[in-house]
């Protein structure tokens, strides 16, 4: 079952009072990150800053001042939240398969954004 | 999930093994989770039970790995659906087109064989995407340019082998493809082209090789899988120039396309002509009068000056009353901040996702409805009305018709964008809307340059002449080359014989 906008919307809330805050695991540097390269790869044509990210764009418009529009500055998500997104999809956002992110690769990609 | 048609628990556990032993346990997906990531993320049957899913998904790695694959699927007769990239949003995605299928999921496959900055060509795997060769050039420092398509995470094969453009000299990705490897329905390997032939340096070079051209029966095709593509890219250019050039009556659009034709049909206007129009949206209730046609120009710095400037001498002497407005410039190579400053660099030969804010934040995805419309003002001004005036009286909401572009050189597309919801009620007006719109259109000659899995029948019965003697001979091939019928059914509107005899 494919998650609809009244679906992600409770989840979002949930996250977003969860308020996780893991601490930041000491970080290599940025390019050696594979976290960070998976991210770069796969999320920044669309959740990257600058004009033509839709991702960004549709994230500003629904949180306004509440939460940053960049994936990588928000402290709120947590990796089943994360998960959930990126192998189920939202909006115009499809799913990935185990093709595109391993779940190994999804698992160092979320280590990189709850870093 | 379901079992492939026609085939038995016992024989497709015993399929499964077989795949297993070929690509490892870890690359055959079986459960329910895994397989529910090959549904169409943008299906027009999302929620229903219609939704197209398949039984398991197979991921070779190699170009063997696919030909084992294959032989397996002829002995326990398993319907095949291969994807690249499998981001085909819009007509299917990664779904296949028969519930059961098991898929081919080729993301595995991106090696970049070959980039030649000197011959100006690439030979790809299907998994390479277009950000994968674009970053790939941008990493050796390369002078050359792909021509993405909208979606920049597509691949090159899949978007190629669906006939796929963008918006550069090299937007007809047909056009721009050299050299296939193909996988064919009994696991034989052909090459097509010089490819055939053992040792020849020009594979990516000289398309045709010698007899029958083949490589465009493997487009839309269920007639093999392709492995290995050649793409020929653009040589760098100098510096790229945008125009505007506007009328303000509707009359004078048949006169305006005839010198457009000539200036892009002899090669001064280069990549994707657009017309913007308020008749071609739904702002102004559709009595509007006036078009503004945007004109790309690709080359030397001063010639695209020149360019420009003679495109506006000739419009002028036919069309005395024409505005013209300069457009951005931009010499390459653009500095990173350039770029990142750029809502929309594909015409600039940099992949992005900026058409993905299409319906983003409101809809659940989209479905393109594209028929192919006389590159003439009358043929482009009845389309835009009939158009606009259907969705209308279907209550179609008011984002989804594009300008008409010419999207493929020598002819007008004319994309509408149906917004798919949450709601299954929703998409069920939506797939009848498309359907009469698929008809209407064809009452009048415009017919779909491809289409969303659900509707390939229906596009195909469009396709008539001499009694359908394109599907006929369509059917005609696929039962000779793919006697079990194996390789993606239905595709197209095409099936294999034993599936046809079961329609029947």
């Amino acid at each position: 079952m494919r998650r609809t906008a009244g679906m992600v919307h409770g989840v979002l809330l949930a996250a977003a009072l969860g308020a996780i805050v893991l601490p930041a695991p000491a970080r290599s540097q940025e390019n050696e990150d594979p976290g960070k390269a998976h991210y770069d790869k796969w999320c920044t044509p669309c959740h990257g800053d600058g004009p033509g990210k839709p991702g960004t764009d549709v994230l500003r418009q629904r949180y306004g001042d509440r939460l940053p529009a960049l994936l990588e500055e928000r402290t709120d998500m947590t990796a089943d939240y994360l998960r959930t997104f990126v192998r189920e999809g939202i909006g115009v956002m499809p799913q990935f398969r185990k093709t595109e992110l391993t779940d190994s690769e999804l698992a160092a990609m979320i280590e990189y954004l709850l870093r | 999930m379901p079992l492939p048609p026609g085939v038995n628990e016992t024989d497709f556990a015993a399929a499964l093994d077989e795949f297993r032993r070929v690509v490892g346990n870890e690359w055959v997906f079986s459960s329910d989770a895994d397989v529910d990531l090959y549904r169409d993320a943008y299906s027009p049957f999302l929620n229903e039970p219609e939704d197209p899913v398949p039984s398991a998904a197979v991921a070779p790695q190699t170009t063997e790995q696919v030909q084992a694959c294959v032989r397996i699927a002829n002995r326990y007769l398993l319907p095949l659906w291969a994807i690249s990239t499998g981001k085909n949003l819009g007509y299917g995605g990664s779904a296949p087109r028969v519930s059961g299928s098991v898929m081919i999921d080729l993301k595995r496959m991106d090696r970049i064989l070959e980039i030649s900055e000197t011959n100006h060509y690439a030979l790809v795997e299907p998994g390479v995407s277009y950000f994968d060769l674009y970053r790939e050039i941008q990493a050796r420092g390369l002078k050359v340019w792909i021509d993405p398509p909208d979606p920049g995470w597509g691949s090159l094969v899949g978007n190629t082998l669906e006939r796929g453009g963008g918006y550069t000299p090299m937007r007809d990705h047909f056009a721009a493809q050299c050299g296939m490897e193909v996988v064919l329905p009994d696991g034989e390997l052909l090459r097509t082209g010089m490819g055939a032939l053992p040792g020849a340096g020009t594979w990516q070079q000289y398309r045709y090789g010698f007899g029958p051209y083949l490589d465009g029966i493997f487009t839309q095709s269920s007639l093999g899988i392709v492995t290995r593509m050649g793409v020929w890219l653009l040589p760098e250019p100098e510096a790229y120039r945008r125009g505007t050039v506007a009328i303000d009556s509707n009359e004078d659009l048949g006169a305006l396309i005839e010198e457009i034709n000539y200036l892009m049909n002899s090669n001064t206007v280069q990549g994707t002509l657009r017309l913007q129009s308020a008749l071609a949206s739904f702002e102004d209730g559709g009595v509007s009068q006036g078009w503004a046609a945007e004109l790309q120009f690709y080359g030397p710095d001063r010639v695209v000056d020149a360019q420009w400037e003679h495109s506006q001498e000739r419009v002028r002497r036919r069309l005395p009353q024409a505005s013209f407005t300069d457009g951005p410039k931009y010499r390459f190579p653009l500095s990173e901040a350039e770029i990142a400053g750029l809502a929309n660099a594909v015409p600039l030969g940099i992949p992005g996702l900026s058409a993905f804010s299409f319906g983003a934040g409101q809809n659940q995805g989209h479905l393109w409805f594209a028929p192919i419309i006389p590159m003439t003002g009358e043929a482009i001004l009845d389309a835009v009305t009939v158009l606009r005036g259907a969705l209308a009286d279907l209550g179609v909401p008011a984002n989804a018709l594009i300008p008409p572009q010419s999207y493929f050189p020598r002819s007008i597309v004319i994309f509408v964008g149906f917004p798919i919801t949450a709601d299954i009620e929703t998409n069920r007006r939506t797939r009848e809307t498309y359907r009469r719109l698929v008809s209407l259109a064809a009452e009048r000659g415009w017919g779909e340059y491809r289409t969303h899995i659900a509707f390939m029948d229906e596009v195909m019965d469009c396709y008539s002449f001499n009694d359908h003697a394109l599907r006929r001979f369509h059917e005609h091939m696929k039962d000779s080359i793919d006697p079990n019928g194996i390789i993606a059914p239905g595709k197209n509107g095409i099936w294999p014989a034993r599936w046809r005899n079961q329609q029947a």
